[in-house]
């Protein structure tokens, strides 16, 4: 049931957001509202999910159902409710510290699961809600209280990851570009399966260097493939600042059904009788 | 019929020989042939993928069938295949809620590793060893007991008959000397192996033929009195069989599931029952994820479940405290087995008492219960779904191994029917308040696709319109809510059971699985307490029960005495009180019950 003419405003809370003024978040809050708005579907049927970090803050600021659980576990409470209600658009959200390091496995298998939904990382490489850690993505030589000079370990590739793992849908924005995000986070909602876009969305308080990001990412120069193989090769070689549709799959997407009435449940008992 | 005509010749060979064979150890005479018993115990042990456990199974059902009741329960090795396996199995002519001390009857397909685990399965005074000579000879616990040894060439006999299995013979020796019918047996074989075809079927009434005539020799032996007359429909269950039909009846639609013995076959009964009644399973990666799709479905407006044990509950404390401060219906059944740590993963305990009252971070009031045998298995799994629905709370389910893998004879349990209900959001134009502060606590729930109804369920302390908060005043009021919500429920008469006379002045007070080994153990003037309702634990209905007693029994199967100090945080104990407790594997017994209270005799 897709309603006409919906409005950005119409899956906006009136919750302000915490955020620091210039976090890229607030870019991306606006490029969903705008997306939910383009696909068409009204807010009640629209769950947004997430964990814990500023990003996870998310639902709470639009005007769908909203579940904001605990650190790491957004994609399983998303898992549970597509499977649940298929009828529902189901929206995960996560930073990189909520969806890479604490809720890793739980990526893997998301996308390995391939069900009907589309998972959103704000990617700010570093744990901005804890004020300033490295996370999985973030530079080897990046400087922190807890990993003084830097933790020199090899960056998370999570898009290479999520290819790897079987997601059907991977893309990468960057949260200055509204336009861009919008239409691809539309794009991912409407692919079937599970589409993955991780939005480069600078942390201006604890990564002020990501203020130039927006000079540096530029849009993909060539199009699309629904190859894996070559997506992977061409995200693996790229300078992590390419943007837009990466690789639409054609995986066919997790089914189940569950019923609104049960079915009878007394004949269970057969099996018992002696 | 060649030859079947030359494999009963074989047999009567073989019967003078067995006849030859058998010695008598320890002094006894020949196997013990009192008249008929209202009780009788066998094992059947065997090397893994022989079967003994199937044996076991197909006894257990035909004297199921014929009016007896029973029980089987599965002692098997670390190795997943290969390893030994034994089926322990008593029949009764009452309701049996416990496995027997030790066995009458033991037949063994070999003596293979049987070092190592017929500890766990002692021949009683004046019983039967049955065993194939080709396995060479019977461990020094078999031979040094005072019991008959008679060797039958349980292999032989199975090879001269085409798909003969050693098993299959076992049923037949067994059978014939308890004293089931040929036919009662033979329908319950013909059904399993009914879909392999008829020649299956053919070779397994000669198997069981071949067995029943080689125990010829040695009846009578243990036959059972004749089983009372039937007054109500019985099942053959195991208590994780019973806890998913539960689960079923109370409404679930969604499981999540991450295997872990003892809890998987609970989970394995529950995937095609729900896909046959419309609703999913979905097996995840661990536990974290388990319970958190488990809450995701339920937030969508779908009773939900997952089950494990105690490695899995300590790895879902997190999320569980989410469900409590989200408010968000769960029901989690933790199948308890040996801990602490991985622990031992096929064998009993009732130890996870602390970390389901107590192993939530902050004050999350929630439920804890227990079902008090393998019958109660299913009233608490539809309780469970009911108090976790209406009170839009978490709800912890402590079975344990020793009933969850127990396959029991049962009566048809009643049907119960509560109105389990969410309280459900309508729309009325006004804001929507998810966490509205109500009298009884519980506040009505919006699920996803109502319009009007969109709100964030949240960890965080919110407001109550969900919204995060850090104000004192919030964090007060939703925790008074909380806390409201399960201190005004009335949970009824379904906190626990008490049998034996209205005042009595030696009381035995257990929980869960213990009460079975409790009522076995209850003599005229003994009362016992069961408590299924663990937390919030039922005080007001704890301190009547136990009026006039001067002597208070503490059961329960666990090193501390979890349940102990869990009632003494909340309420004294009157006149003396005692503890019979230890860890896992080592069952308390009905007789070490009855025998700890013999001992305790008023001055
Ligand atoms: C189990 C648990 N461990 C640790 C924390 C503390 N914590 C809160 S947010 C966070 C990291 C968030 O980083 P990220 O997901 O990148 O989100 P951001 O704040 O950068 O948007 C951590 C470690 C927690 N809430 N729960
Ligand atoms: S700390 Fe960083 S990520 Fe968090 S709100 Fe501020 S700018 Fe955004
Ligand atoms: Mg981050």
């Amino acid at each position: 049931m897709n309603k006409p003419n919906l409005k950005a405003s119409d899956f906006k809370s009136d919750l302000t957001p915490i955020w620091c003024p210039g976090c890229g978040d607030f870019h991306v809050l606006m490029s969903i509202t705008r997306a939910l708005a383009a696909t068409g579907r009204p807010p009640e049927q629209v769950a947004a999910i997430s964990g814990i970090g500023c990003s996870s803050r998310i639902p709470a600021y639009t005007n769908c159902y909203g579940f904001h659980g605990v650190h790491g576990r957004a994609l399983p409470v998303a898992a549970g409710l597509k499977v649940a209600r298929p009828d529902l658009t189901v929206l995960a959200l996560s930073g990189d510290g909520d969806g890479f390091s604490i809720g890793g496995n739980h990526f893997l298998h998301a996308c390995r699961r391939n069900i009907d939904m589309t998972y959103i990382v704000m990617d700010n490489r570093v744990y901005g809600m804890t004020k300033g850690q490295p996370s999985p993505t973030t530079e080897p030589d990046w400087d922190s209280a807890l990993s003084p000079g830097g933790t020199g370990l090899s960056p998370f590739h999570p898009l290479v990851i999520a290819l790897a793992s079987g997601a059907n849908f991977v893309a990468r924005e960057f949260s200055g570009d509204i336009k861009g995000c919008t239409a691809t986070i539309a794009e991912a909602i409407r692919h079937p399966g599970f589409s993955f876009v991780e939005i480069l969305s600078p942390c201006v308080t604890f990564r002020p260097d990501e203020r130039e990001w927006k000079g540096k990412v530029h849009k993909a120069s060539v199009p699309e493939t629904d190859d894996p193989a070559r997506a992977a090769r061409r995200i693996m070689t790229d300078d992590g600042m390419n943007t837009g549709i990466l690789y639409r799959g054609k995986r066919r997407p997790y089914h189940t059904s569950v019923s609104d009435e049960a079915g009878d449940i007394a004949a269970l008992e057969t099996r018992f009788e002696i | 019929m060649l030859r079947a005509l030359n494999y009963r010749k074989l047999v009567l060979e073989y019967m003078i020989w067995v006849n030859r064979q058998i010695h008598h150890a320890g002094g006894s005479r020949m196997a013990d042939t009192r008249s008929a018993r209202e009780n009788v115990s066998f094992a059947v042990v065997g090397t893994g993928g022989k079967g003994a456990i199937t044996a076991g199974a197909i006894l257990l059902e035909a004297a199921g069938k014929g009016g007896w009741h029973g029980l089987l329960t599965r002692s098997v090795g670390p190795q997943i295949r290969g390893g030994e396996a034994a089926a322990l199995v008593r029949l009764a002519t009452k309701p049996a809620f416990t496995m027997a001390r030790d066995f009458n009857i033991l037949v063994a397909l070999d003596w293979k590793n049987a070092d190592r685990f017929i500890s766990a399965m002692p021949v009683a005074r004046g019983g039967l060893v049955i065993a194939d000579p080709a396995s060479g000879s019977a461990p020094r616990a078999v031979q040094e007991a005072s019991c008959t040894i008679a060797e039958v060439p349980i292999a032989a006999l199975a090879k001269e008959i085409g798909g003969g299995r050693e098993n299959m013979v076992a049923v037949g020796l067994v059978a014939r000397l308890v004293g089931l019918e040929e036919e009662a047996v033979m329908e319950v074989i013909a059904a399993r192996l009914g879909r392999k075809g008829r020649a299956a079927v053919d070779s397994g009434r000669a198997c069981l033929e071949a067995g029943m005539e080689a125990a010829e020799a040695l009846v009578p032996a243990f036959p059972l009195a004749p089983a009372p007359e039937r007054d109500s429909p019985r099942w053959l269950i195991t208590g994780n069989e019973a806890m998913g039909l539960g689960l079923l009846r109370g409404g679930i639609r969604f499981a999540a599931a991450y295997p872990i013995t003892p809890a998987t076959d609970l989970l394995e009964y529950l995937a095609p029952a729900l896909s046959r009644i419309g609703g999913a399973l979905l097996q995840a990666e661990d536990e974290l994820a388990s319970i958190n799709m488990a809450l995701g479905a339920s937030f969508g407006g779908r009773p939900s479940v997952t089950a494990t044990s105690g490695p899995g509950l300590a790895l879902m404390m997190e999320s569980l405290g989410l469900a409590a401060a989200s408010e968000t219906p769960v029901v989690v059944v933790d199948v308890m087995r040996v801990g602490p740590s991985t622990g031992i993963a096929t064998k009993s305990e009732q130890s996870d008492l602390n970390i389901a009252v107590h192993g939530f971070h902050g004050d999350a009031p929630h439920v804890v219960l227990a079902p008090l045998g393998v019958a109660d298995c299913l009233f608490v799994g539809q309780w469970a779904v009911h108090l976790a629905e209406s009170l839009q709370t978490p709800v912890i389910v402590l079975s344990d191994q020793s009933i969850g893998q127990a396959r029991v004879v049962i009566d048809r349990p009643a049907d119960m029917q509560f109105l389990t209900r969410r309280k459900a959001f309508r729309a009325t134009g006004e804001p929507y308040l998810r966490y509205a502060l109500t009298a009884d606590g519980v506040s009505p729930m919006a699920i996803p696709g109502q319009p009007g109804g969109q709100y964030t369920a949240d960890g965080l302390t919110h407001a109550q319109s969900g919204a995060p908060s850090s104000a004192a005043k919030d964090q007060s009021e939703q925790m008074a809510k909380r806390a409201r919500k399960i201190e005004l429920f009335d949970f009824g008469d379904y906190w626990g059971e008490i049998e034996g006379p209205e005042e009595a002045e030696t009381v035995i007070l257990t929980w869960g699985s213990m009460a079975g080994a409790a009522r076995e153990a209850l003599g005229g003037d003994t009362r016992l307490i069961a408590l299924r309702l663990i937390s919030p634990l039922p005080v007001g209905q704890i301190q009547p029960a136990l009026k006039g007693a001067k002597r208070v029994l503490l059961v329960e199967q666990n090193a501390s005495g979890q349940l102990y100090r869990h009632i003494r945080a909340h309420m004294d104990l009157p006149g003396e009180v005692r503890q019979l407790n230890r860890e896992g594997p080592d069952l308390i017994g009905p007789q070490e019950i009855a025998a700890t209270l013999r001992d305790w005799s008023p001055a």
